[in-house]
Parts: C-alpha cells; sequence; structure tokens
C-alpha cells in the first residue's frame, strides 16, 4: 500500500505556480530524498505535502485518505515534520521541548500519562540528549538543536517523518550525525522517511529513492544510481560535473569541476 | 517543587496584599479590627460600613481586573509570539475609551442605567478586536504590523476622543478624564457580579487551552504539526482574551502596563509554559493592581490619585530597567 501518494500536484503562491503538475508515491520504509536546484519547488513541495500549503489543484493521500480532510490531532500522531527553520522565542527546557511532541496523543484534560513519559525518555535517549534535558532550547548550538527537534518529532511516534533540509548550517561532523540516526530510525524501525535535501552526495549515500525535481515538474525518480548521472545533473543544475563511486558506500559520488580546469 | 512553592508564596502575597489594601485609605483601620469586622459582618459600626461597603467591594474589583488583564496579555504574548502584545498596544484599551467617552458625553447612561458607560466601552473594545481579528486571520498579516496598526488605531481613537471632549461640557470632560486614566473609584458591588462572571469562566477557559498555547508559540506551522487545530485554538483564544480585556476595560478604564509588565516578570520566575505562567500571572495581576490602588488612594489621601497613573508610572520605570539592564538582545 501506498504510504503517501501525490497526484497531479499542482500549488503555488499568490496565483503563481511554483509546481506544475507533479506525481509520485511513496511506500512504507522508504527513505526518499528530493532534490532539486534552488527555485525548482523543493520548499514548496514539502509545505504542500505537510499540509501547510493549500494546493490549487491534484490531489495527497496519506494512507488511502485525502491530506486535507484530516483533523491537524490525527496526522500529527501520524506525521511528524522537521521544519528549515524554527524560531524559538520562548526559553522551554529541552525537556518540556519534546515533551510537546506528545500533545496529539492526549485528551485537553488528560494529565502526563506512563506511556508520554516513556515515549519522551526513547525520543531523548535515541538522540542522545538525556544530558541536554535541563537546559534551555534557545541556548543550544546547532547540532544539539537539530537533535532535539528530531527528538520532539520522534516523540511523536509517526509513521513518516519529513524533513526540511536537516542538515543546512551544520558542520560535517553534525551532518553525519543526524544522517546516520535519521538512517537508523528507518532501518530498525522501518520509519518512512521522506528529506528534502541540497547536498546531493548526501542524498546519494543516504538515500534508498530520490526525487529530482526542476522547474516545478518530477524530472525523475528511482535509486540513486539512475537520478544521479552526470547527464542528468548538468542538464537540471547547468553546471559541469564528474560523477564517481564512493569508494565505501559504492554510491554515486558528484565531484564540482572549476571552469578554468575544464579544457 | 520549586513551582509549588512559588504559588504559594504568590498566594501568600496576594491575601497580606488584599488585608493591607483593605487597612490603608482615607481612614486607615489596625489589622486587629479588619480582622474582626471581616469574622463578624453582622456587627454594625463605621468600620463595618468603610470596610464592608467600600474597601472590600474595590479590592475584589481590583482582584478581578488586574488577574484579567495579566491573563489576557499573557495570552496575547504567546498567541502573537511578541513581548509587546497586550490589550493597550493592539488598541483594545482605545477602543474601550473611545466608546465609553461617547457613552458619558451623549449621556446614554440616561437610557441604559447604571450599566451604561461599561456597556458602551465594552462594544468600542469589542469593535477594535473585531478589526485586529480581522487583519490578524484573513489577512495574514505579521505580528509587529498588527501591533503597528494597534497603535496607530490607539492614536485614532484618542484623537477622536480628544475631539469628543473638546466640544463637550466641562464636568463630563472631567468625569471621562478620570475614567480614560484607569480609575477603580467608581468600582462598587454593583459592578463585582458582571466583571466576575465574563473574568472568571474567561480565565478558567483559557487555562484549559494552556497547552496550545505552548505550542503556538514555536509558530503556527509548528503547531499544527504537532496537532494544534491553529485556527480554532486562535478564535478562541481570541475572542475570550478579549472578552477579558472588553469586561475589565468598561469597568475600570484603561489600566496600562499591568497585561504588559506581569507575564514578563512572572516568566522569569516560572518559564514559559501556560499551565503556571497562566495562573500565576492571574495572581501577580491581581497583587499588582491592588498594591497600586492602594498606593492611589493613599499617596495624596485625602484626595485620590486615579490607579492608571501609579501603574502607568511604575510600569514605564519598570520597563524601561528592564530591557536596559537585560544583557541579552531578546527580550523574552
Amino acid at each position: 500500500m501506498n504510504l503517501l501518494e501525490v497526484r497531479d500536484l499542482v500549488c503555488g503562491y499568490d496565483g503563481e505556480e511554483v509546481i506544475k503538475g507533479l506525481s509520485f508515491s511513496v511506500q512504507s520504509g522508504e527513505f526518499l530524498g528530493i532534490l532539486g536546484p534552488n527555485g525548482a519547488g523543493k520548499t514548496t513541495l514539502f509545505r504542500a505535502i505537510t499540509g501547510v500549503l493549500k494546493h490549487s489543484s491534484g490531489k495527497i493521500y496519506y494512507q488511502e485518505k485525502e491530506l486535507l480532510e484530516i483533523p491537524a490531532r490525527e496526522i500529527a500522531r501520524e506525521i511528524a515534520v522537521l521544519p528549515q527553520i524554527l524560531e524559538i522565542s520562548f526559553s522551554f527546557s529541552v525537556e518540556e521541548f519534546v515533551r510537546m511532541g506528545r500533545f496529539s496523543h492526549r485528551g485537553r484534560l488528560e494529565g502526563f500519562r506512563k506511556e508520554d513519559e516513556i515515549a519522551v525518555e526513547k525520543a531523548m535517549e535515541t538522540t542522545g540528549i538525556l544530558n541536554l534535558k535541563s537546559r534551555s532550547v534557545n541556548q543550544l548550538s546547532g547540532g544539539e538543536r537539530q537533535r532535539v527537534l528530531l527528538a520532539q518529532a520522534l516523540a511523536q511516534e509517526p509513521s513518516l517523518l519529513l524533513l526540511d533540509e536537516p542538515t543546512a548550517h551544520l558542520d560535517i561532523s553534525h551532518q553525519v550525525e543526524i544522517c546516520d540516526l535519521i538512517k537508523n530510525l528507518n532501518r530498525e524501525k522501518s520509519l518512512t522517511v521522506i528529506m528534502v535535501l541540497h547536498d546531493l552526495n548526501l542524498a546519494s549515500d543516504y538515500c534508498d529513492q530520490l526525487i529530482l525535481i526542476n522547474k516545478g515538474k518530477l524530472y525523475k525518480i528511482g535509486p540513486p544510481e539512475e537520478v544521479l548521472t552526470y547527464q542528468i545533473i548538468e542538464e537540471v543544475y547547468k553546471t559541469t560535473v564528474v560523477v564517481r563511486q564512493n569508494p565505501v558506500s559504492f554510491r554515486p559520488h558528484i565531484f564540482l569541476v572549476p571552469k578554468e580546469r575544464i579544457t | 517543587m520549586k513551582k509549588i512553592n512559588f504559588f504559594i508564596f504568590l498566594i501568600v502575597i496576594l491575601i497580606v496584599s488584599l488585608i493591607f489594601s483593605i487597612m490603608f485609605g482615607g481612614v486607615s483601620i489596625s489589622f486587629k479590627d479588619v480582622i474582626y469586622t471581616i469574622f463578624h459582618p453582622k456587627i454594625v459600626d463605621s468600620n463595618q460600613t468603610i470596610i464592608w461597603k467600600i474597601r472590600i467591594p474595590r479590592v475584589i474589583l481590583g482582584l478581578f481586573i488586574g488577574a484579567g488583564l495579566a491573563v489576557s496579555g499573557c495570552v496575547f504574548q504567546g498567541m502573537l509570539r511578541n513581548p509587546l502584545a497586550d490589550p493597550y498596544t493592539l488598541g483594545v484599551s482605545g477602543g474601550a475609551a473611545l466608546g465609553a467617552s461617547i457613552g458619558i458625553i451623549f449621556r446614554f447612561e440616561k437610557f441604559l442605567g447604571y450599566y451604561g458607560l461599561p456597556l458602551f466601552a465594552f462594544i468600542g473594545a469589542f469593535i477594535s478586536i473585531s478589526l485586529i481579528y480581522l487583519l490578524a486571520l484573513r489577512r495574514n498579516l505579521s505580528v509587529t504590523t498588527l501591533i503597528l496598526i494597534g497603535v496607530v488605531l490607539s492614536f485614532l481613537f484618542s484623537a477622536i476622543v480628544t475631539l469628543i471632549l473638546s466640544v463637550s461640557d466641562p464636568q463630563k470632560v472631567h468625569l471621562t478624564i478620570i475614567w480614560l486614566m484607569g480609575d477603580l473609584s467608581l468600582a462598587d458591588s454593583g459592578l463585582i457580579l458582571p466583571v466576575s462572571l465574563f473574568v472568571i469562566p474567561g480565565i478558567l477557559i483559557l487555562f484549559l487551552f494552556s497547552r496550545d498555547m505552548d505550542l503556538l508559540t514555536l509558530g503556527e506551522e509548528k503547531a499544527r504539526h504537532l496537532g494544534v487545530d491553529v485556527k480554532l485554538i486562535r478564535r478562541v483564544l481570541f475572542l475570550f482574551s478579549s472578552i477579558i480585556t472588553g469586561a475589565c476595560v468598561s469597568s475600570s478604564g484603561i489600566i496600562g502596563f499591568v497585561g504588559l509588565m506581569v507575564p514578563h516578570f512572572i516568566r522569569g520566575f516560572t518559564g514559559p509554559g501556560h499551565r503556571i505562567l497562566l495562573p500565576a500571572s492571574a495572581i501577580g495581576g491581581a497583587i499588582l493592581l491592588v498594591l497600586a490602588d492602594t498606593l492611589a488612594r493613599t499617596i495624596i489621601s485625602p484626595l485620590e490619585l486615579p490607579v492608571g497613573v501609579i501603574t502607568g508610572i511604575f510600569g514605564g520605570i519598570f520597563f524601561l530597567i528592564f530591557f536596559l539592564r537585560s544583557k541579552r538582545k531578546e527580550i523574552f
């Protein structure tokens, strides 16, 4: 069964179409990367499948139900979202912040139950932030912050995790740390992951399926080997590249070529 | 637990302030006599009249209004994610002032009796909050724009109030000005019931949404992803905090800074979680207004100052010191 299905999606802002008819589906347990040049519509597509942006035509189904018709509380128990930027203006403690992930599981008058306690504890343990528990969320480093956000998302106990460039603004060690964490969740807990990425090599090494969008349309969908060929990249990104194999992961690796070296 | 201690501490201060406020005024009454009269309400003497007929109604009204203003300030700040949001800056109080001065000057109290003035103020408050609400929800304006609009509305309303005052009979002008400055001296037991009918259920209902408010401080998108029905909740919060504001402003005039100052101050002790912040702000607001009113009654006795002057002066100074001393750039 398709976990998520996008059919002929058209959406944008103020009448200007950014996504111009796009279809794909995601199976349960998949690790999917969404790629594309700046302005191709990655974030717009992301906002549509997270239900924030209303689409002007086409359909999005989650487990065969229309996404926009599912109440927010119900969706939050199924889909967790990590936005690219989150401004936290109040100084909640890390633990309070992760606990917010349990909102959709509790009734309005219900206290914090045993199962909520366990979910929060597990989420913090998985992401390795137990030692940050009582720190304030707006005093964390970039890497810590990303892990705390991820912990909050995991406390929702979702079946689908959506991430918009989780590695932006992180150094390489934290990039790998976050991606490894997500990969583990995908492998061991069969959490389905859809991730918007800028970095082609990270996408290649971690994702099983890639979607390449260009000018609001689906350009290519498939495993990294099929999507990340130099012909496709040069066509979509208008940049000369060399593609070789990563000697460890055996996935395609993209090398950039400075213009003066092209002879 | 630290937070429970803080609550007990607040409640003790509240009780002390209440007694303190009953003791002082045009005539001082000793602590012993206050306690005696409170527990023997049937013995008729001058203390009984002063305490039961004048001071207690006023103190209770101050308590409800202080709590109401602080809670609605707290809700506006959380919902709009801005430290400067409160009934005053959003133009609600200005709208109430306009409504009230129209009421006073055109003598609508003749037809509506005792409740004429509060009713007009309430209508004024409601019209301006509806404007803000429509702008906030329908046109999706940023919070900064909303606050600017609120400030502009306040100026506009106050200009119209001045216009009305300058063409009116001086005696009424004096009454209107006292009202505009925020004053509990018009308070009597007749206002307590209607005010409490709005403020108490309002605060209780808002309290039920404390967790939703916590999530809304992360922004609408994140709140939605975590399961908050943002549209509905915003409507509920707007509605009830405006009703509370309307009830407070219409019975006491414009008492500034309570909604701005109290949640700020309390947040420093309790953290930003609304389940604690909201009730603690209610108590804090009550304490502040009851004490400010005591000061207003005694400082130039036998004359009285409008309590809005006290909260305005202390609030202004408090805020300046607070901003200058805080080393962080963000205020939260």
